[in-house]
């Protein structure tokens, strides 16, 4: 961004809105406005004005101010040092932007992405001679603890290796040269609105665990998926998408918060260093990159800071890494379009939503993908986005739009939030549609019987549904004794599997195989209490079974197989007794059968 | 000397349209000299080579293409000192109290940038209001922006009030400064409020800004930017603990509506602007702690729902940026319960943060999920019973019933002089609690049960 194609001269400032003359830029180039050198993006070309949105506020801008057009698209620059990084929404990192101006976030001040001064150790992988083309790999250094950075040729440049050395270098050091004479070096730009090419897209048949009962068990997500999380206000949304970003098993996470709470971000910025990420027992932090452009940050970064975040992650998905891509909330962002078409007065579509709306959504969401890249790594970005439909009403524009692309849907229930039911994920109007194709790796690496146990809880819950309706008129205690079962065991699935508590320490995340041992002991509860009804106990004595309480906080424990192992002992000690003193009379009924 | 301009073409609205004029900024004040030498002052919306669009704050009542119109060259500022401390202002930051005027230290530009959020402080400590649902069950803590949504008629100035005066930080003696701005609210709100705030003494430790019902619409536009200025300046410069109470939030929105009906713009929802949501989410998030400085923002927006209606623009907009909110409800207000906090629909979501082991109680979290589970069940019953009767419920049942009515009786009734502890909150609960099976208690762990129950803690029971 350091040649000028261009001065020309502000005509009109309307808020985040500035009318330029004088210059003759492309579409979506960045331009820099007035005095104080406001960065913006020209999205609009009228005759000889150009319209632009500024990142920046505005107050005190003047028609006849400066603006310089700099001929290049707004990019992201790309190399070792995003990760731990807080960026606002045009990847200017917070940290800096706090030494250089203060607690408040003044104008006019652009710093670079990455830190040039710090020396990484780079170690070469690619000899010379060798003949390497856009995303091959020439190296790696060594970004935090765990994870290595491949270092890639930039895109647009191939040719043969003439020159490279390892060693200690800054990112604006040379490490190679090619015989075309292109130089290379260990970062590059590359403009946020393109997605980075890929050869293809693979079959989505690996799950991202969650750590999450109800999401790993019921409506998984595939990695390279894409999901949405649409809820009313304080339905949990954030701490979903907070549970994701720490729990998941992706190698790197790109948290977005677009047009969210100050105080949320400052949550995470204090947390995720202190967390330790489940696989490596490294701070969180090492894994993740945060990009943070509150409510109340310019509403045109805002709109940016979703392609911001989505290039980071393609830069790591070429690297071959599983990368997923939190956005919360992609409805801010479409609120920031809409302001932005308002003030460039064009006409509305739905509820004053830009017409474009749905298709800007969906090249967003099509930018998720397991690939096969050009450098032969398979990687994979999974796309979370939060929805924050207006009155909670699902039928909303935006929920819409996003519905028609996302393949996993977690609709978020006000209903179960006031009952304190989390996550609030409502099981019968949710739905995954990479099941059937996840299927597999669930049999494969958890168990063999996987997707019939799913089928039957979620078989229990559904006719728990329909029971509630009569429960409602008559109460329960007039439903037959099998009704009645039928209902605390989908009052167990509700309460000791489906709610999940996030601030608990151990409850916070549960691995695949004892969300399957949970919903085994639940099963077999049911099952035993079929059959001990069958033989003639009564259902009051199975409502009181002790172990079918003690199984509601085996949970919590840290010892959870022990204890459930405690608790299935303790069930089957009942249930063997209570046979047991139901004998005679089923001896007589086997007698009967054995005279029939 | 600045140039005056007698080039105004078109008055629609609060809007004066002028041409001709300098390179004027956008957002600079104007002053504007009616033909009959009264002044006005206003704002630029909209400025090009062209033409220049200003917003007139007390309405553009009496002006005429003859005005004069003058630019200022700086944006909307607040004179600031520690004199403001204990004074009555104007919604436009003016001396109403008959004192004398203020001499200002420093001018403070009344829009500011965002905080950087890295610069933010987590927000903990948790602040006693003394009134047992918010304590207990959606408790405040200091930096939250904690909203009232009501509806006409209902109790919100009181409640705000109370928290005002009770509000205190555990193991803290300092007071919390109050800022208050009133945005068009009626005369007798306001005295209402005055003469609480006189009987607390809480005066001598605030500055109010009121805009009153019949005072200019739009100034209402600038007068809870003047009040947040006053709050950061107190907090950030003068070290001190603020609670910030904006009231009321809906006529606020209602100016903005106006404004952007006068400028032509394409309206989003029921009419109100696009940038609504951004609009006020830039007066929110000015609560908070900074990292490194001691005072601190706390705010509680009252906003009245038109028709009670929580999906309505305002309150929707509004809880998607503030940390939770507090329903009052009109059915327990029915009731004769004071304060009528609705149970279900409130929330507090940095609650978590200031509450547990060394802030409050560890038990406090458990307590209040299990409150919550057990309330809702409890609610849900009444609607059986209205068809089935109670004496069909069973047995287990009946209790859920029984805790819903007692909730409401023991914990959420209470009187505007009642400061209950934390301690005496959670008591209530425990007690109420202790009506149910305790294998029902699914949401408390085992260790808690032991330590807190009233059936296993030994000496109290008889």
């Amino acid at each position: 961004m350091s040649e000028e194609k261009g001065t020309g001269e502000i005509f009109r400032v309307a808020g985040p809105v500035v009318t330029v003359t004088g210059i003759e830029p492309r579409m979506f180039d960045v331009v820099f406005v007035g005095e104080e050198k406001l960065m913006g993006e020209v999205i609009q070309i009228i005759g000889e004005k150009s319209i632009i949105q500024v990142y920046e506020d505005t107050s005190g801008i003047r028609p006849g101010e400066p603006v310089t057009d700099t001929g290049e698209p707004l990019t992201a620059e790309l190399g070792p040092g995003l990760l731990t990084s807080i960026y606002d929404g045009i990847q200017r990192p917070l940290e800096v932007l706090q030494e250089k101006m203060g607690d408040i976030i003044e104008r006019g001040v652009n710093v670079p992405g990455l830190d040039h001064e710090k020396i990484w150790t780079f170690n070469p992988t690619a000899n010379v001679g060798d003949e390497v083309s856009p995303n091959s790999i020439i190296g790696w250094v060594q970004e935090s603890k765990n994870i290595k950075h491949y270092i890639m040729v930039p895109p647009g440049i191939s040719g043969t290796i003439t020159d490279i050395k390892g060693g200690d270098f800054n990112i604006d050091e040379i490490i190679a040269t090619l015989d075309g004479g292109d130089k290379l070096k260990m970062y590059h730009n590359w403009p946020v609105r393109n997605p980075r090419p890929i050869v293809e897209k693979l079959a989505p048949d690996i799950p991202l665990i969650t750590g999450q009962r109800v999401l790993d068990t019921f409506f998984p997500i595939a990695k390279g998926g894409t999901a949405a999380i649409p809820g009313g206000f304080g339905t949990g949304k954030t701490v979903t998408e907070h549970q994701l970003a720490k729990w998941s098993d992706a190698d790197m996470v790109v948290y977005v918060g677009c047009g969210e709470r100050g105080n949320e971000m400052a949550d995470v910025l204090k947390e995720f260093p202190e967390l330790e990420d489940p696989q490596t027992g490294a701070p969180l932090m090492d894994r993740t990159i945060l990009i943070a452009n509150t409510s109340n940050m310019p509403v045109a970064a805002r709109e940016a800071s979703v392609y911001t975040g989505i290039t980071m992650a393609e830069y790591y998905r070429d690297m071959g890494y599983d990368i997923a891509l939190m956005a919360d909330s992609t409805s801010r962002w479409a609120e920031a379009m809409r302001e932005i078409s308002s003030r460039l007065e064009e006409m509305p579509g739905e509820e004053g939503y830009p017409a474009y709306l749905s298709s800007k959504l969906s090249a967003f969401y099509e930018r998720a993908g397991r690939v096969s890249g050009l450098n032969g790594k398979e990687g994979s970005v999974s796309v979370i986005g939060a929805v924050s439909p207006q009155g909670g009403d699902f039928s909303e524009p935006v929920t819409q739009a996003t519905l028609r692309i996302v393949k996993v849907f977690w609709a978020l229930d006000t209903k179960l939030r006031e009952r304190r039911h989390f996550p609030a994920v409502n099981w019968l109007n949710s739905y995954s549609l990479y099941s059937q194709s996840l299927d597999p790796w669930f049999s494969e690496n958890v168990d063999k019987d996987w997707s019939s146990k799913v089928k039957w809880a979620m078989g229990v819950l559904q006719k728990e549904a329909e029971l509630q309706e009569i429960v409602q008129l008559v109460g329960a205690d007039a439903l037959p004794d099998d009704q009645r079962v039928l209902l605390e065991v989908a009052r167990m699935l509700r309460e000791y599997f489906l709610q999940q508590n996030a601030f608990h320490d151990v409850d916070t995340f549960c691995k695949p195989s004892r969300q399957e041992n949970l919903i085994d002991c639940i099963k077999k509860f049911n099952d035993d209490s079929m059959d001990l009804l069958s033989v003639g106990v009564p259902i009051t004595k199975i409502m009181s079974m002790k172990s079918k309480d003690d199984l509601a906080k085996v949970k919590y424990e840290p010892e959870f197989d022990a204890e459930l192992k405690k608790v299935m002992d303790c069930m089957m000690g009942e249930c063997t007794d209570m046979r047991g003193e139901a004998e005679p009379s089923s001896k007589v009924e086997k007698l009967k059968e054995v005279n029939q | 000397m600045r140039k005056e301009y007698r080039t105004i073409t078109e008055i629609a609205g609060p809007l004066v349209f002028l041409e001709k004029t300098e390179h004027v900024g956008y957002g600079e004040i104007v002053d504007i000299t009616l033909s009959d030498g009264s002044r006005k002052r206003g704002q630029v919306l909209d400025t090009s080579k062209d033409m220049v669009v200003v917003q007139v704050f007390e309405g553009t009542d009496g002006i005429d293409r003859n005005s004069t119109v003058k630019f200022l060259g700086e944006t909307v500022k607040l004179g600031v000192s520690p004199d403001i401390i204990g004074r009555i202002l104007s919604g436009a930051g003016q001396p109403l109290d008959g004192g004398p005027p203020i001499i200002p230290k420093e001018k403070k530009e009344i829009i500011v940038g965002a905080i950087n959020p890295y610069a933010r402080e987590k927000p903990k400590e948790f602040i006693q209001t003394g009134i047992s649902t918010i304590d207990g069950m959606f408790t405040l803590v200091r930096g939250q922006k904690l909203p009232i949504f009501s509806g006409s008629g209902l109790p919100h100035n009181d409640i705000a009030l109370q928290i005002a005066k009770n509000a205190k930080v555990l193991a803290e003696v300092e007071e919390f400064a109050v800022v208050f701005a009133a945005m068009g609210i009626t005369n007798e709100e306001a005295q209402h409020f005055m003469r609480e705030f006189e009987r607390t003494g809480a005066i001598k430790k605030s500055v109010v800004f009121l805009n009153l019902a019949n005072d200019p619409t739009i100034e209402r536009l600038i007068t809870p930017k003047m009040a947040l200025t006053a709050a950061e300046y107190l907090a950030f410069d003068l070290d001190m603990h603020v609670l910030i109470i904006l009231t009321d939030i809906t006529n606020y929105c209602e100016a903005l509506r106006q404004i952007g009906a006068a400028r032509e713009e394409v309206p989003g929802r029921r009419g109100y602007p696009g940038y609504m949501y951004t609009d006020l989410a830039t007066m929110y998030e000015r609560a908070g702690r900074i990292k490194g400085r001691k005072g601190t923002i706390t705010q509680i927006p009252i906003l009245s729902m038109p028709d009670d209606d929580i999906t309505h623009p305002i309150p929707d907009l509004s809880a998607y940026i503030t940390e939770g909110q507090i329903i009052v409800s009109r059915d327990l207000h029915r009731q004769g319960i004071y304060p009528p906090i609705d149970i279900s629909g409130s929330l507090s979501r940095l609650m978590d943060s200031g509450i547990g082991k060394g802030m409050t109680r560890e038990d406090h979290k458990a307590v209040s999920d299990q409150c919550y589970a057990v309330y809702a069940n409890g609610k849900d019953l009444r609607s059986l019973v209205s068809i089935i009767g109670k004496e069909a419920l069973s047995e287990a049942d009946r209790k859920y019933l029984d805790f819903a009515d007692g909730f409401e009786d023991k914990v959420v009734r209470q009187g505007y002089e009642d400061d209950r502890p934390i301690e005496e909150t959670l008591g209530i609960c425990w007690d109420l609690l202790s009506h149910i099976p305790e294998a029902s208690l699914t949401k408390i762990d085992n260790k808690i049960i032991n330590a807190y129950h009233p059936a296993h803690k030994k000496p109290s029971k008889l």
